[in-house]
Parts: C-alpha cells; structure tokens; sequence
C-alpha cells in the first residue's frame, strides 16, 4: 500500500506522494506517537524537574564536545575540529548559562502593576531538521531547549551529517533519560528522505517544525502550513568605517571569516572599506595571513566558487581551507594562508563574490564616502541576506545609528565578528542561539536568535482591571441666591463678559458690573443668541487680546458659556485646531488628540449660568457651529471647564415657564443618564441621585410658582449638580435620539430629551440585546440603578421591574405636569413625514457619541424602534416594560 | 434474541507506586467479561509513556469487548496527558 491510501484513511492533506510504503507510514507513525506520548506526559512536570534534566545534558554535552566535532568533521568534510568543538560548548554552556535561572515551566512571568501573569504550555512534538554546517552543535542546542521547555522532538539530520548528529541524539537523550525525562523525548529519524520529511511536516500531531538548514529546507517547512521557526540565508555586509579600531576589526573580521572555515551563515562576506583606510586596512590582512588576490584570480574565483547561473556558491568550497580552495582552483598562494580576499566593484549577480560565500573568501569594496559605503552595504544585505547578520566596525555612534537604520537584519553587530557575534552570549549581551531568525526579510517569523521562548506557547492570564476614574469640577462652585457677589473675591485687571442682548437688556450684566472690584477694567462683548460660531468666537479672541483680558465672565445660557469655554481656547493656545480637537473619541480618558497644555496667556474663566438645564457652567463640553464646513463641533476636555461657577438664582427668577420645563427635563435626564452610565461611579452616583430628587421635588414647583425663590433655588442647584455628575459619567443613548431629533425637527433640546425619556428608562432596564463593553461595572445594573432611584423617591414597589414600572409612570407624571408633549405625533409630525425622515435620524442617532456611555449598546434597529416608541409616545414605555423579558 | 445482561462495576484501585502493574491487573480482568470497570486513581499524581501505553491498550481491548472504563478521580495533569495523547475519549471519567 502506498501512502496516497494511507493519507485518505487518515483524512489528512498530504503533498503528493511517490513512494512511502506502509511500512515507512508505520515506522513514521510509531516515531510520533512515541513522541506524542512523551510529549503528553511531560506536560507534568514542574520547573525544577525539567532543571535536573537539563543541567547533565549540559555536562554531557560539553564532556563530548570534543569527539562529537571529530565526529561531524569527519564525516561531513566541513569545518575546523577545533571551532566545531568550541560550537559544542557553546551550544552546551552559554546556552545553559542564558537559560538556566528562566522559568519555562508555570508561571514564567508575572506584572502585578498590570495584573497579568504568563504562562507557559509547551508545544508538544516538535520536528526538528539540522543542518550539515553545524550538525552537532545545533542537535545540542536543539535537545536543551527542548527539555527545558518540556517538549518532544523527532530529528532530521542533514543525510551528510546524520552519523554525527544522530551520535548526539543518543547522548542527549540517555543523559535525559537517566535523570527522568519521559521515554521517546527525543527520536531521530533511522535515515533521511524528503518523503519522510514532507509526511512529518504535515502531520497534525507535529506542533511545530524548527528548521535550520538550507532554503530548500526552510521553505518546505513554512510550505507545510504548520507553525515554522526556518532561518533565512545571510549575507553579510560588514561596513570599516574611517574612525574604526583597525587592528581589532582586521582581527575580528578574520577571526569570524575563518571560523569553522566560513560555514556559519552570519559569518562576513564583503567588506566595505572607506577611501581613507582601505589600503592600510589590506595591508593589515596581508600581514596577518590573507591573501589579497590580483584581478585575474579574482576572475577565477568568481568563475569557479560561483555557480553563474544559480548565483549559489558551488559545494565543493563550502567549508573548507583558503590555502585548499585556492590549490582547488589553480591559485597560487602561501599554504598558511587564511583568507583569500577579493576586490569588487559592483555588488549583485554581475558581481558573484559579492553573495554569500561559506568559506574562507571575503569580497572588499571601496567606498569614496559614508553615503556610498552605507548603499553598498544595503546592496550586500538586500542580495540575499536580508533579516540576517549585518556588521559595522566604527567609533562614531552617529554613524553606528545609521547604519542599524539602513540594514534590514536581525542582528547588527558592533565592533566585534560577525559568526561569533552572532550567536549571542559571548561578545555580546544577545541570546546565544544555533538558529538566527531572519524576519519577513528572510521569509522567517521572527528576527530573533531562536531561544527557549519560541519554544513555548505562552498564555497571559488577565485579571480584570479598571481605568482609572477621576472626579474632576470647577476649582470654585459658588451657589444660592445673590452668590455673584462673591465675584468681589476675584482680583482682575482686565474682564470681558460675554452674553448675549437679552441679558443686558434685562440687566443681568449690569448686576454682575456692579459685583466685580471696582478698579476692574470691565469690557462687554455681546454675541448672537445660538450656538457660537468660529466667526463670533475669534471676534471674541480679538477683543481678549485688546483688552488683555486676565478673567472672561461668562453670563447666559449654554451657548453664551460655550462660546467663553472655546474663546478662552483659542485665547491661551492660538494654534489650537478646533476640528482637530473635535476628532471622535471613545474614552475621553484614552482619547488621541489631546488639548494644548502649553498656553501663551492665562485667564480665569467664570461662568455665570442663567438657565437651570445644560450646566454648562461645570462641564468640560462646549458646542461649535462651523457654517463653513457645515457641522457642528462638539469640543470636549477637561480644560474647558470653567474656573468658577455662579450658581445664582437671581437670574432664573424670571426664565419663562416653556423654559422653566424644557430646562428641567435637561436636568433630569442627565442626572437618570448619568445614575446608569457605563463611567459611573460612586461620585457621580452621589450628584446623579442628588439632582433627581431635587428635581422630581422642586420642577414642578418652579413651573407651577415661577417667583418661589427655593423652587428656583434648588433646581438651579439640581442643574448642576447633574452636570457634574454627567461631566464625570457621561450621558447616553437619550441624548443620541433627542440630538438628531431636536437637529431634524428643529425641536428645544430638553424637549427632545423629554419625548425619549421614559421610552429610553424602559429599554435600559429590559434584557439587552448587545451588552455595553464596561470594566468598571460589575454586572449590568442599570434596572437596579432605577429601582434605587425609585426608591430615593419613595414610589414603594416590591420588585426591580415594578419598580422600573413605578419610576417611568412617576417621570410620565412629571411631564405630564409640565405639560410637554408625550408625543411627537402630537407634535403635528405626520407619521410620513416621521418614517421619511428615519433613514437620517437613525444615522445620526447612530454616530452620536453619547450612547457610547449606555448601559446597553443600541443596535442600529433599536435606535429606530426607540424613535417609533417616541412617535406613538404615551403609554408605550409601559407597555414595552410589560413585553419584554424584564431583569431582575 | 438475548436478555440484557446486568451489568456489574468492578473497582481497581490504582497503586501510585505501581501504576503499570496496576492497569495490567486490570486489564487481565477485562478479558471477556462484560462489565464496568472502574480504575480508581486518587492516590495516582503522575503517569510515565510506559502506563499511558498500559492505558491505550485498556481502551483497545475495552472496545473489542464492549467494556466501558471509568477513570475515577484522575487529577487534571493526568486528564490533560489523556487527552493530549487522544485517550479521553475512550474513557468515561468520574469525580
């Protein structure tokens, strides 16, 4: 049977298959499941068990290290015995000593401050290809990583390193073994096929495949479609700048290129020279045993070391002597020779020596400046060795910064070689590795030195967290009746009052003239009653800056007060972009624009409310109308907030009756909305419910008893103490609906609020459709946030739906006492008209901020169902109470 | 056509110390005899490949024999070995 039958049985996607019998299934099969079961029971044990494991396969490793690189010597033909052995030890004890203090086993990482704790899960099997050009060494690395990290590897040596590398295996897993590991750790395969390759590489009990190796190798693992760890083929540009060390990088470049005869893919291969140094830099090499070749052996080497049609080096070279490529090739050279180096001027395809070369054959370029020499180092790394090794020799930081800017690699190497440099751990502070992750520039994950921690799945365990809330008001809140007198307290050279006509008219400004000190130079700057525009704000910025204004009272309404906020703005930081300002934001705490903080003049800002509604006064919001641009601008930071506020009723005393009710209802329903929002907190609870009893208990008083001097007191109180609370809290899906309503129909916005309101109360407290993402709420509580407001208003009820029900009929009572429409249908809109205008009402509806701090996420139908539930109006919020699934 | 034959539970516990001995006495037992075995394993804190080997070969000869094994009070490292060798399933387990 072949293996095309055994793939369908097994209902697994394999490539295609020419020849794997069912004996070599079998075979490949008992290797995983082998594995598999070591890998499962590993899962149990702890970190000091896995450290007494690892610690004498350190020493074993290092007690071979010796015959294992005679071993790979021998048998791959590759290589110098004594660099090999010192690849063993480092593979062995700078490994041991990076990861012998980790923790890879429970809790590897804990960050209290973040409340969150890492966890380590091990892979599982890992299939493992080694290559021919550090077999031993890798399988050494390879195995302690492994039992450090409790996984089970199966191995796939290069077929020209297998004797020694499996020799490895062995050590490695007896040593394991003997000190507990589970049986069949560690396999490796009886003899190399790709075909066994491909069959592990797809099967779906291997959890990873960590290939280093060739490109073939490395892209038939990330082709498998499992997790990969491959590397990347290098080729090293090395950059000797003029003010360089040259004695230590002639050394160092020569100590890293021969290294183990050039076969470690970090290793340097073209040298960029600057003018000024060049010939003293060759010289350097000739007397310490390089050969610099002439320009007909550079032809040859070029000729016979590069395939000219592939671009690769030819195998024959790979790893072996300078003085014996060159005999191989017909150059003539001193047999101690260590290094043939060859002079190019070009780098790419027209230039082969300028590819990577594993052997001892450095290419050298010489660079007229620093921008030449750093583009041919980009030229190096970009033929074929990008995410690799990258080295520069220099004593000038700023061009050290250049270049670790310039070179796409996974490890820039400072003043010191490259090959050895790059394994991390011995002339640098990196993470000694066998396996150098080249990034998506070497079509690798990761440009890390490959280490134990990619060898793990690691879980974070979250535990909850809550933003940080603040409380944030006015520095000063002055209230009760003649309260304006307290503006005597406040020194000031220079005041502009900002209103409107009407107050002076009945005058309220002059009240204020006669409250300020008398050697205050006072200025009145009278603007438009509607929402300010940027017009009316900037000739508001030129008549602060004439007069010099050190204090901006600001005596009106919400708009006369926006207006102030914004020209204050634009007074103190003149650059201030208020569209950018007014970029949308979820969480004002986490916003991305932030308000200017540095300000070329500084003002007080005292707001003077003469309404008992928006709050203005307390809140850091302020309206814009941008005529140009045809919107509106809704500004919104806590630096806008007024430096004091006057909360004197004298000047409500005479509001009509109409606004008296519109304004109440404003009140009321920041206060309901800001008692249930998601930001809500004890702080802004406390204000929340504070304002809705005095509103339930003095609103109809002030509409009733316009002159009764405590109703208006209170309810100016109430408008803002609401204020405060939804400063803090925010508002919610009420104000999304009466927003676009009140914009489309042109309706007061407290009347908006009104025809939403018991509707809104009713949808909150039912069973969501789409909960609201909030952390600082444990559970959702707006139903029982109503039933506390209930019960501050004493309306009895047994349960939290009855009590829903009590507070809806008490708010319905209340409108109906103010006389405000219960419908929009009352309101003369045709239900054609109200149906045509949906499509936008919903739109808006949904792009307003404000339902964004609602207990419950409106879904873009319920926005329109709410404005429906508006429409019919009266005796529709019980009745949506009574029909839907009620919390309780 | 056969009455349904009463089933009766037999109890194995399992000696922590001697795990693979233990699951292989139980296996013996399973021979044929159509009945619910329980392997009790509350003493047991770990499992090496050898008793996971001990345990696949239980559930195969359960399934030839249409025995049912339950595992009873396996810790949860255990449970998760099962499961990562794919031997859960073949179990019912009981706490």
């Amino acid at each position: 049977m072949v293996i095309t039958e055994a793939r369908q049985r097994r209902g697994r996607s394999l490539p295609a298959s020419k020849s794997l019998t069912e004996e070599r299934v079998s075979y490949l099969e008992s290797l995983l499941s082998q594995a598999r079961r070591a890998a499962a029971v590993f899962t149990q044990y702890t970190q000091e068990d896995v450290d007494r494991i690892v610690k004498p396969m350190v020493i074993a490793g290092l007690e071979q290290a010796q015959r294992l690189a005679r071993l790979a010597v021998e048998e791959t033909k590759l290589g110098v015995l004594e660099d090999k052995a010192l690849k063993n030890m480092v593979a062995t004890e700078f490994v041991y000593n990076y990861v012998k203090d980790k923790r890879t086993v429970g809790v590897i990482r804990e960050f209290p401050e973040r409340r969150l704790v890492e966890v380590a899960e091990p892979i599982g099997v890992i299939f493992s290809l080694t290559p021919i050009t550090n077999p031993t060494s890798t399988v050494l690395f390879k195995c302690i990583m492994a039992i450090k990290t409790r996984n089970a590897v199966i191995f796939s040596p290069h077929p020209s390193a297998w004797a020694c590398c499996f020799e490895a295996v062995k050590i490695m897993y007896e040593t394991a073994l003997k000190h507990g590991a589970p049986e069949g750790v560690f396999t490796c395969l009886e003899s190399h096929d790709l075909e066994d390759n491909a069959y592990l590489m797809h099967h779906k009990d291997v959890g990873l495949i960590d290939a280093t190796g060739g490109p073939g190798v490395v892209k038939a693992a990330y082709s498998s479609g499992k997790p990969a760890l491959g590397v990347g083929p290098g080729n090293t540009p090395v950059y000797l700048e003029k003010t360089a060390d040259l004695n230590m990088a002639v050394v160092d470049i020569l100590t890293s290129k021969t290294f183990d005869n050039g076969t470690i893919c970090a290793s340097e291969q073209t040298v960029v020279v600057d003018d000024e140094i060049y010939d003293r830099v060759l010289r350097k090499f000739t007397e310490l045993g390089a050969h610099v070749c002439n320009e007909s052996e550079t032809k040859i080497l070029e000729r016979t070391l590069i395939d000219p049609k592939t671009g690769c080096m030819q195998p024959m070279a790979v790893g072996q002597k300078a003085a014996d490529i060159a005999r191989m090739i017909g150059i003539s050279v001193n047999p101690n020779t260590k290094l043939l180096i060859a002079r190019i001027h070009g780098v790419g395809s027209k230039f082969p020596l300028s590819l990577e070369k594993l052997f001892p054959v450095l290419a050298v370029y010489r660079a007229k400046s620093t921008d030449e020499a750093l583009q041919v180092c980009v030229d190096v790394n970009h033929a074929g060795g990008l995410g690799h090794t990258a080295v520069v020799f220099s004593r000038n930081d700023e061009i050290i910064r250049r270049f670790g800017e310039a070179m796409n690699a996974g490890r820039i190497i400072v003043n010191s070689p490259g090959s050895v440099g790059a394994f991390g751990g011995v002339y640098n502070d990196m993470v000694p590795t066998f396996s150098f992750g080249c990034g998506t520039g070497g079509g690798n994950s990761t440009t890390d030195n490959v280490n134990v921690y990619h060898y793990l799945n690691i879980k974070r365990v979250a535990r909850r967290t809550q933003a940080h809330m603040w409380f944030r008001v006015p520095n000063q809140i002055y209230f009760n009746l003649n309260a304006t007198e307290n503006l005597r307290t406040l020194k000031s050279a220079s005041t502009v009052i900002v209103t409107n006509l009407a107050m002076e008219q009945v005058g309220h400004v002059d009240v204020v003239r006669r409250n300020l000190p008398p050697q205050t130079l006072i200025h009145v700057q009278v603007i438009p009653d509607a929402e300010p525009e940027v017009k009316t704000i900037m000739q508001g910025v030129e008549v602060l800056n004439f007069h010099k204004a050190d204090q901006i009272i600001a005596l009106g309404g919400g708009s006369v007060i926006d207006a102030a906020k914004i020209m204050k703005l634009k007074y103190e930081s003149p650059d201030a972009d208020l569209q950018e300002l007014a970029a949308p934001f979820m969480d004002i705490r986490k916003r991305v624009v932030e308000y200017p903080t540095e300000k070329v003049k500084r003002t007080r800002l005292v707001a003077i409310s003469t309404t008992s509604g928006t709050g203005s006064e307390v809140t850091p919001f302020a309206v814009l109308s941008d005529k140009l641009a045809g919107c509106k601008v809704t500004l919104a930071d806590y630096s806008l907030t007024p430096d004091v506020a006057i909360v004197d009723p004298q000047f409500v005393m005479s509001m009509p009756r109409v606004l008296t009710a519109d304004t109440g209802i404003d009140c009321l329903t920041h206060a309901l909305e800001a008692a249930v929002s998601i930001y809500a907190s004890p702080y802004t609870d406390s204000n929340a419910m504070q304002a809705i009893r005095l509103t339930f208990k003095y609103l109809p008083i002030a509409h009733e008893h316009p002159h009764d001097e405590e109703a208006r007191s209170m309810m100016h109180n109430a408008a803002c103490i609401a204020a405060i609370a939804f400063s803090n809290a925010a508002v919610g899906v009420n104000h999304a609906l009466a927003h676009a309503f009140g914009a489309r129909f042109g309706v007061a916005h407290g009347r908006a609020n009104a025809l939403m309101l018991p509707h809104v109360i009713a949808y909150n407290a039912a069973v969501p459709s789409k909960f609201m993402p909030s952390p600082n709420q444990r559970g959702y509580v707006a139903h029982k946030k109503y039933a506390t407001i209930a019960d501050l208003l004493g309306l009895v009820g047994s349960t939290i739906p009855d009590k829903v029900a009590r507070l809806i009929t008490a708010v319905e009572g209340l409108l109906d006492q103010l006389a405000v429409p219960r419908s929009i249908a009352e309101m003369g809109i045709s239900a054609e008209e109200f149906e045509r205008a949906m499509p936008e009402l919903s739109k808006i509806a949904f792009d307003d901020p404000s339902w964004r701090s609602n207990p419950r996420m409106p879904l873009a139908s319920e926005l329109i169902e709410l404005f429906w539930c508006a429409y019919r109006g009266r005796g529709v919020a019980k009745s949506i109470i009574n029909s839907k699934q009620q919390l309780v | 056509m056969t009455a349904a034959m009463s089933k009766i539970a037999e109890i194995h516990k399992i000696d922590a110390n001697r795990v693979v001995e233990s699951l292989r006495a139980a296996r013996k037992k399973l021979d044929g005899v159509n009945v619910e075995t329980v392997l009790e394993f509350s003493s047991v804190l770990r499992v090496d490949p050898r008793a996971l080997c001990e345990l696949e070969a239980l559930a195969i000869l359960a399934d030839e024999s249409n025995d049912r094994i339950c595992l009873l009070h396996v810790n949860v490292q255990i449970y998760k070995v099962l499961k990562l060798a794919k031997l859960s399933a073949r179990f019912d387990f009981r706490n």
